[in-house]
């Protein structure tokens, strides 16, 4: 609160000491670990849960731990999970039902929620965020479940010093450095034989939990360390897509033959959907129990690959893989912006990482872009 | 309506009417509680089969007597199936109202053409309540009602009621028929190039399946009438009915926000993309 | 009596925009018919010498096959054609046409018109203008009664 404006620094205590005191407010701090040889986001009790020395290798339908020469805590970029997970859950129970003679009672199941801290949140992640903010808070109806989540929920960035090899957040204007969006932000960088941490502060609230840490000023030094990480994650990305004109491109050739080509290789698997940061959709179950009497309504993540997605009486609209492929690429990355005037792309790279057969987005959309069809192609 | 801040939350309400239209299709008169339920014609609710799920149903009620919540639903599924057999005094949850409707008072002024194919009727309905009781907004007011046989004309009764106005022309054909049947047999199409309205100046409503609207609006177009003036009702898969779970996207629009009723002039592109 | 069929001719929507010649040619060929209710225009199988534009009253085109009651597919009213069979060989009537109520109609003899048309192409080409966009609208609504797009999905 009373801290000078300008980013300071932080050793590994001074993080345990932020964990600790996220704690202490009450939070439910979450973050990256290591588990099934992946990165995941977890409960975090201390910073000895990070994945300290960790990195991870990436390609189209390639990821791979590596131990790295270090004990870096962010040496990696990203997993396969989103803090989507805990904003907007994977299953919600939204209501229960329940029957007496012929009375109906509808009982609302949304339970407490306790607060939520982020750390590690990556530049890419914070946009996902923003626009899963712009689907499920800022249009006419907001989605009170993702409310509760998000409004107390304090995040804390962490800048990319490297990138992954389907990383092309600079393509997207969406990274590696964390403009806004955070509480805190940290860029760890190398001091002697150890990491340090230099500290933004992006909220009122961030300054008010960094004034209980321990930290000093960050050098001049601290800063050109800091610097010249993103510059080096900026400079390496592994993957880059053409923007310009985009919208136009995709929606001006929905019947182009590379749809019929890339449907060849997917598997209607739906991994890019469950991976990726921003996809929102969902279904609802119902289920009641054997008497009859109570029935529950489920939300749970849904993905425009399944048949039943598109389902209107007599059949799927979109039957055919071409087809949903096809609406997924161009809802990210054309139509979104007609929805809700954003891309739904931030260029994290989960997409092509966890395809199982290893299809690439960049390369889907230049391939268009090399041929796009005479007159429109509709 | 919702007294719950969380929109999937549906209220309770009675069924305290069942009638039997067709074979396979019944209306349901629900209570809806203090207040009535306020409506644009064209909107839809989401209804709740105890157990069974939610389904996105048109209202096809009066709009001038909200006392009285109306819809028209056919047992095509488990869902609608379970609403089909609900009786007078049971329960049904209810979502509420969605969607843009009908531009009926932006009308004012033209004439208005509804073309209706099969069960498409239904929301079309509560649009024709409104332009009757509000006639002298309007000029020449045309239905075309196209239906698979003479007994799949829905609301038939009230159609023969709207037949005896002077200041309505209705037409019904069917795509077949027996030698009983003394009306015309034809594509509902068929009906737009024969019907009197000035098409400078006339404004279409048009709900069927969805591959006879297209042929309808083609038609309409045809005759002179703007894109932009031929209003479409889309049907596509809804689980939340608020633009939030993705499933009703037709290009850019969600179905459930940016429609069902939408112009042919934003729809026309797109549904002739196959599986779009 | 010629007066009023060229008058008729004249005013019948089909035929709309013919040149005065070309009306006159065809009222050569017409005759005014009238079929009460009930009553047949023509029968499945007879020869296509006849057909009719339609002035007042409507007409039920259907088909029957044994063992089924027969089924309208189309009806016409006024300003409508009934009969395209007699264009092309073997000139016979391919369903039934049947007076649903007091139809008044020209009549026009299939055999005069198609002499006119053979010695006559500037006037058989305004002819085939007018006929080959009803045989695709035709075409395109049994399509579309293929579909049965009210029916319920499978």
């Amino acid at each position: 609160m009373r801290e000078s404006a300008g980013p300071v620094l932080l050793d590994r205590q001074g993080l345990q000491a932020l964990i600790a005191a996220l704690h202490a407010r009450g939070y439910r701090v979450l973050g990256p670990t290591v588990r099934d040889q992946a990165i995941v986001y977890d409960d975090i009790e201390s910073v000895a849960d990070l994945p300290a020395g960790w990195t991870d290798e990436q390609d189209g339908g390639r990821y791979r731990l590596k131990r790295r020469g270090d004990d870096a805590l962010f040496g990696y970029v990203v997993g396969p999970q989103s803090w989507k997970k805990y904003l907007h859950p994977p299953r919600l129970k939204l209501w229960r039902a329940e029957r007496d003679g012929d009375d109906l009672a509808i009982r609302e199941e949304a339970e407490p929620v306790q607060r939520l801290a982020f750390i590690g949140v990556r530049s890419c992640e914070i946009h996902a965020i923003a626009i899963q903010d712009r689907v499920l808070l800022e249009g006419r109806y907001v989605d009170p479940h993702y409310r509760a989540r998000r409004e107390g929920a304090f995040i804390v960035a962490v800048n990319c010093g490297e990138a992954g090899g389907t990383c092309f957040c600079v393509s997207m204007n969406t990274g590696p450095r964390a403009e806004k969006g955070f509480d805190l932000s940290l860029t760890e960088i190398s001091d002697g034989d150890r990491f340090v941490y230099v500290v933004e502060t992006g909220s009122e609230m961030g300054g008010e939990v960094l004034a209980g840490l321990p930290h000093r000023p960050a050098e001049a030094l601290h800063l050109l360390a800091a610097a010249a990480a993103t510059d080096n994650a900026r400079s390496h990305m592994g993957r880059t897509m053409a923007t310009d004109g985009l919208h136009d491109l995709l929606v001006a050739n929905l019947e182009h033959p590379r749809w019929d080509d890339v449907a060849g290789r997917c598997l209607t698997c739906g991994n890019c959907t469950m991976v990726c940061p921003t996809c929102f959709c969902t279904s609802v179950e119902d289920d009641s129990d054997l008497v009859g009497e109570a029935a529950g309504h489920t939300r749970r993540w849904d993905s425009c690959f399944t048949l039943d997605f598109s389902y209107v009486h007599g059949g799927s609209v979109r039957a055919s893989p071409r087809s949903r492929y096809r609406q997924w690429m161009t809802h990210k990355l054309a139509t979104w912006w007609d929805q809700f005037d954003t891309s739904g792309c931030v260029g994290c790279g989960r997409c092509i990482t966890w395809c199982p057969v290893g299809i690439d987005i960049t390369e889907e959309v230049r391939a268009i872009r090399a041929e796009p069809m005479a007159g429109g192609g509709t | 309506m919702n007294a719950s801040a969380d929109p999937m939350v549906p209220e309770v309400r009675r069924v305290t009417r069942v009638r039997r239209e067709l074979a396979d299709v019944w209306t349901l008169a629900i209570d809806p509680g203090p207040g009535g339920f306020a409506f644009t014609p064209g909107q839809f609710n989401m209804l709740y089969a105890f157990g069974v799920g939610e389904v996105a149903i048109s209202i096809s009620g009066d709009p001038t007597e909200p006392e009285t919540l109306i819809h028209t639903v056919r047992d095509v599924g488990k869902v609608s199936g379970a609403l089909a057999r609900l009786k007078p005094g049971d329960s049904i949850g209810v979502r509420g109202p969605f969607g843009r409707g009908w531009p009926v008072a932006d009308a004012a002024g033209s004439d208005v053409v509804v073309v209706a194919g099969g069960l498409g009727l239904a929301p079309l309905r509560p649009s024709l309540y409104r332009l009757l009781a509000e006639r002298h907004h309007y000029g020449r007011i045309v239905l075309l009602l196209g239906a698979r046989s003479p007994d799949g004309i829905l609301f038939r009764r009230e159609l023969e009621r709207w037949r005896t106005r002077l200041d309505l022309e209705v037409e019904v054909t069917v795509d077949h028929a027996g030698s009983d049947w003394r009306g015309n047999v034809g594509v509902v199409t068929s009906l737009i190039p024969r019907a009197a309205y000035d098409p400078a100046h006339t404004v279409a409503f048009v709900c069927g399946p969805e591959i006879m609207m297209r042929y309808a609006a083609i038609e309409l177009a045809k005759t002179g009438v703007a894109a932009d003036a031929i209003y479409l009702s889309m049907e596509r898969n809804m689980k939340c009915a608020i633009g939030h779970c993705g499933h009703c996207q037709f290009g850019g629009d969600f179905v459930c926000r940016d429609g069902p009723v939408a112009t042919y002039a934003r729809l026309g592109r797109l549904l002739a993309v196959r599986e779009i | 009596m010629i007066d009023g069929l060229d008058r008729y001719v004249r005013e019948h929507r089909f035929f709309a925009g013919l040149k005065d010649d070309d009306i006159d040619l065809i009222a050569g060929c017409a005759r005014n018919v009238v079929f009460k209710a009930g009553t047949y225009l023509f029968h499945t199988g007879d020869p296509a010498d006849e057909f009719f534009l339609v002035r007042h009253g409507r007409v039920a085109l259907e088909i029957a096959a044994p063992g089924r009651r027969p089924i309208t597919f189309l009806t016409g009213g006024e300003g409508e054609v009934i009969g395209v069979s007699w264009l092309l060989p073997p000139y016979r009537w391919n369903f039934d046409a049947r007076a649903l109520e007091l139809v008044r109609a020209i009549g026009l003899d299939a055999k005069c018109l198609r002499t006119k048309c053979d010695s006559d192409h500037d006037f058989g080409y305004e002819m085939m203008l007018r006929f080959v966009p009803l045989l695709v609208q035709r075409l395109q609504a049994t399509r579309m009664q293929i579909l049965d797009v009210y029916g319920k999905p499978a």
